[in-house]
């Protein structure tokens, strides 16, 4: 059965892209534009892996992880941030909210779908 | 932004596009490039795969029928044709249109892509799989382990207890590791604890692991990059040692030491116990079972790159040259040699010093060039080996009984010519010993052997030569079936006594054949004398061994090399002639006293032992006067001892084989001729030949009767 990726962005161009990759490459793909959004529809059905971005509207994506976390059906779930930057501090802080790994922008599309499917397996 | 990532596919495709038809381009003139093979491939998987990914749906269909035929042709199933080039390049061609055009235009092109589907399915040969919608991700080239620079690491991973806090699957990390190369994993589980004190989300387990992988420590670190925090994480470059230390591997106490795990006085102190040290280590409590094991395992890996290595230098970068003109090469260093001798000669006659520095010099890099450049005709005996693998099945069939051929020494090196020219011989060897050694499957059980039997073909190197043994483990030779032959067909006489080997190796005789009758395989008018004849041409031996019911073993003494030879060089009258040195065994002096006390017998009496003699000069009819100690050559083949009368042992020859004229075809004590530095030609003797004729003029009888 296709994989279900939740993707949390802001960013409607970088969501696009996001999206149609991973459909491309033949997984299940929700959208969601902030944290609390995603954070909603991880509650409402089961996700294979997240993507989100760090600076959101409503809740950012460090929030959004911790609380995550929480949610015991997302205790052991991969999540991934789409970042600028992956410096020393900006791991320590990811760690410490629960995230799994991270991937530095800009990206192409065959190293999100590297980087996922080193997730995924 | 819709199209953005179809333009940035479009303008992957094009790149691709563009090395496709480089590369195509180069297969065509080197079609056994498994490289470029690989490239090919690699560009059609991509341009598939990404296509499929953005929406090309055509273009990934159309390359996929392209990309199953290059499959074919990675995996040596298909040759590369330059029908199959041509046809690529249309393809590329063709995909290129595609990515040219809006999807609405797509359809001009589909009859031109079908035509080009239907070639390219018929040259896979109708096995090609209908093209399947693919939605493959991105292409993951397999790595093939052992590669050229494939190193091994050792790598210790230690997670943190809470390391799967954060979604991080170690399982998903070893399979990672895994696909970078060969992956050796052994988990450490003496932290684990009871299950009442367990925390069933923490990580309680270590891991070694063993990678030997051409990827670089970088992409090993990439696998822990998510990681990297939250573990203790050692990757370390195995060193697996000079190859010219003689040590053929680490010691498990080593690679413990290395590792910190323990102390040399502790293995020390254990070592003192007489057992294998991994067991003491642990039944001392100094290390853990699967530490031990662990390090067992890098000792195993550490083996077997090391063989690796070894192969690899074996198989080094080679260059593939026509054989002619290597034996041009050959002639050219043969006129050196020559040469060389002559230039000895001169500059020992004028006793200038500096000329004969020159020609000492000359000679030295005259021999290392001889024999480099004879080394380079050297082959592995082995390609001769594997076609009876093939010859051994047929027969097996034919004759309905079940052999199996094993081969040893399939790296065993001989010149390319001999090998060439021992191809019939062996066959009749091994036709021989299936034919008339291997019973039939019921008679072997009945014999309480079994059911199949065993054919076994091994060469080795021994001095200047290589012996190759045919061995089979069949009904061997009955001598009272071989004597009575030999006495019905008037090859000896019926009282003649003879001893085991005699007999056995009357089937060389001319005119013997043991067959009761003529079968398919053995009766084709070639008897053991025509094989032993051309081992002989190869100035080689045969001898035959034999036991009933156990089997036979044929041996060839084959030298490595026909084109230039060590001789010994001596003179008889005016003309000077040459004995191959690996027949010499020494040289004695024959007086005139000695000739007297003999009463006319041919025998020399050395060391206590009778030698019967070949006096060279009369043989030849050479008239003069003779000196008054003459010298005797005594020579050695097949174990019988003869000696050779001439007048002076000049030395040491390096006799480059000259073959005489047609003229000369019916002289059979001669091999061939030589140049010799004064210009002068000197004549090969054929030992073999001229031992054959003394043993018929009944002189090696008269040692017997002695």
């Amino acid at each position: 059965m296709a994989k279900t990726i939740l993707a949390v962005d802001d960013s409607k161009s970088i969501l696009q892209m996001v999206s149609f990759t991973l459909k491309g490459a033949g997984y299940q793909v929700i959208e969601a534009s902030n944290g609390q959004e995603g954070l909603a529809a991880a509650q409402r059905q089961k996700v294979d892996l997240v993507l989100t971005d760090l600076n959101m509207p409503v809740m950012d994506g460090l929030t959004m992880v911790q609380r995550l976390r929480a949610i015991p059906a997302c205790k052991f779930t991969p999540i991934l941030m789409l970042t600028t930057e992956a410096g020393a501090d900006f791991k320590a802080k990811g760690k410490a909210a629960g995230l799994t790994g991270w991937l530095v922008k800009p990206f192409d599309p065959q190293k999100l779908l590297g980087v996922v499917k080193k997730v995924l397996g | 932004m819709q199209d953005a990532p179809q333009n940035a596919f479009k303008e992957e495709a094009y790149e691709l596009l563009s090395e496709l038809e480089d590369s195509l381009l180069e297969l065509e003139e080197q079609p056994d490039d498994h490289d470029t093979v690989s490239k090919v491939f690699r560009a059609m998987h991509t341009i598939k795969g990404s296509g499929a990914m953005f929406g090309f749906t055509t273009i990934s269909e159309f390359t996929h029928e392209v990309e199953t035929v290059f499959d074919l042709v990675r995996n040596g199933e298909l040759p590369v044709s330059k029908q199959l080039v041509d046809l690529s390049l249309k393809a590329r061609d063709h995909i290129l249109s595609l990515l040219d055009c809006e999807a609405e235009e797509q359809e001009q092109y589909a009859a031109q892509g079908a035509e080009l589907v239907v070639r390219f399915q018929a040259l896979a040969g109708g096995v090609s799989a209908p093209a399947e919608v693919v939605a493959t991700t991105i292409v993951e080239v397999q790595k093939d382990a052992h590669k050229d620079d494939a190193t091994t690491y050792r790598i210790r991973f230690r997670p943190a207890r809470d390391i799967m806090h954060n979604g991080t699957s170690i399982a998903q990390l070893l399979d990672e590791l895994a696909e970078l190369g060969t992956c050796r994993t052994i988990a450490h589980k003496t932290n684990i604890r009871a299950l009442d004190e367990l925390d069933p989300e923490g990580c309680y387990a270590s891991w070694d692991i063993i990678l030997t992988s051409d990827c670089g420590e970088d992409a090993i670190r990439d696998v822990f990059i998510f990681v990297e925090d939250d573990c203790e994480l050692i990757i370390k470059a195995i060193d697996i040692g000079d190859d010219d230390d003689g040590m053929d591997r680490k010691r498990l106490g080593d690679i413990l030491i290395e590792r910190g795990e323990i102390s040399q006085a502790e293995i020390d102190e254990v070592l003192a116990k007489n057992k294998r040290i991994g067991d003491l280590l642990v039944e001392a409590q100094l290390v853990s079972r699967d530490q031990v094991d662990s390090a067992l395992l890098e000792q195993q890996e550490i083996r077997k790159l090391k063989e690796k290595k070894k192969e690899k230098s074996q198989s080094a970068s080679s260059l593939r040259v026509p054989a002619d003109k290597l034996d041009d090469l050959v002639n050219l260093v043969g006129e050196m040699v020559t040469v060389k001798s002559r230039l000895s000669q001169v500059a020992n006659l004028s006793h200038d010093a500096e000329l004969l520095s020159i020609a000492e010099e000359v000679e030295r890099l005259t021999e290392d060039l001889r024999d480099s450049t004879l080394n380079i005709r050297m082959l592995p005996i082995g390609s001769t080996f594997s076609k009876f693998k093939r010859l051994v099945r047929d027969i097996s069939a034919d004759l309905g009984k079940e052999v199996e051929l094993k081969t040893t020494g399939a790296d065993t090196e001989l010149d390319k010519t001999v090998i060439e020219q021992l191809n019939d011989p062996l066959i009749h060897i091994i036709r021989n010993s299936m034919d008339h050694g291997i019973e039939m499957p019921d008679d072997r059980v009945a014999a309480g052997k079994s059911r199949s039997g065993q054919v076994h073909l091994s060469a080795q190197h021994s001095g200047d030569s290589v012996i190759i043994k045919i061995t089979d483990d069949g009904k061997g030779m009955d001598s009272e079936v071989i004597r009575q032959k030999a006495i019905s067909k008037g090859i000896i006489g019926a009282d003649e006594q003879l001893t085991h080997n005699d007999i056995l190796n009357l089937v060389f005789a001319p005119g013997f054949s043991t067959a009761q009758q003529v079968t398919g395989l053995s009766g084709r008018g070639v008897g053991m004398d025509v094989v032993k004849r051309a081992i002989e041409s190869l100035r080689g031996s045969i001898t035959l061994e034999s036991e009933k019911g156990q089997g036979s073993v044929v041996s060839l003494r084959i030298p490595l090399t026909l084109a230039i030879i060590e001789s010994l060089l001596v003179q008889i009258g005016d003309g000077r002639y040459v004995l191959p040195l690996s027949t010499v065994e020494e040289c004695v002096e024959l007086t005139a006293k000695d000739i007297r006390d003999a009463h006319g017998r041919n025998l020399a009496r050395v060391r206590g032992h009778l030698i019967p003699y070949v006096p060279l000069r009369e043989e030849f009819a050479i008239d003069g006067k003779l000196p008054t100690v003459q010298q005797i050559v005594i020579t050695q083949i097949n174990g019988q001892q003869l000696g050779f009368v001439v007048d002076n042992v000049i030395g040491e020859h390096q006799t480059v084989i000259k073959s005489l004229g047609p003229m000369y075809r019916d002289v059979q004590c001669v091999s061939g001729a030589t140049i010799l530095g004064d210009g002068s030609v000197a004549l090969i003797l054929d030992i073999v030949y001229l031992m054959q004729k003394a043993s018929e003029d009944g002189r090696m009888q008269r040692v017997e009767n002695e």
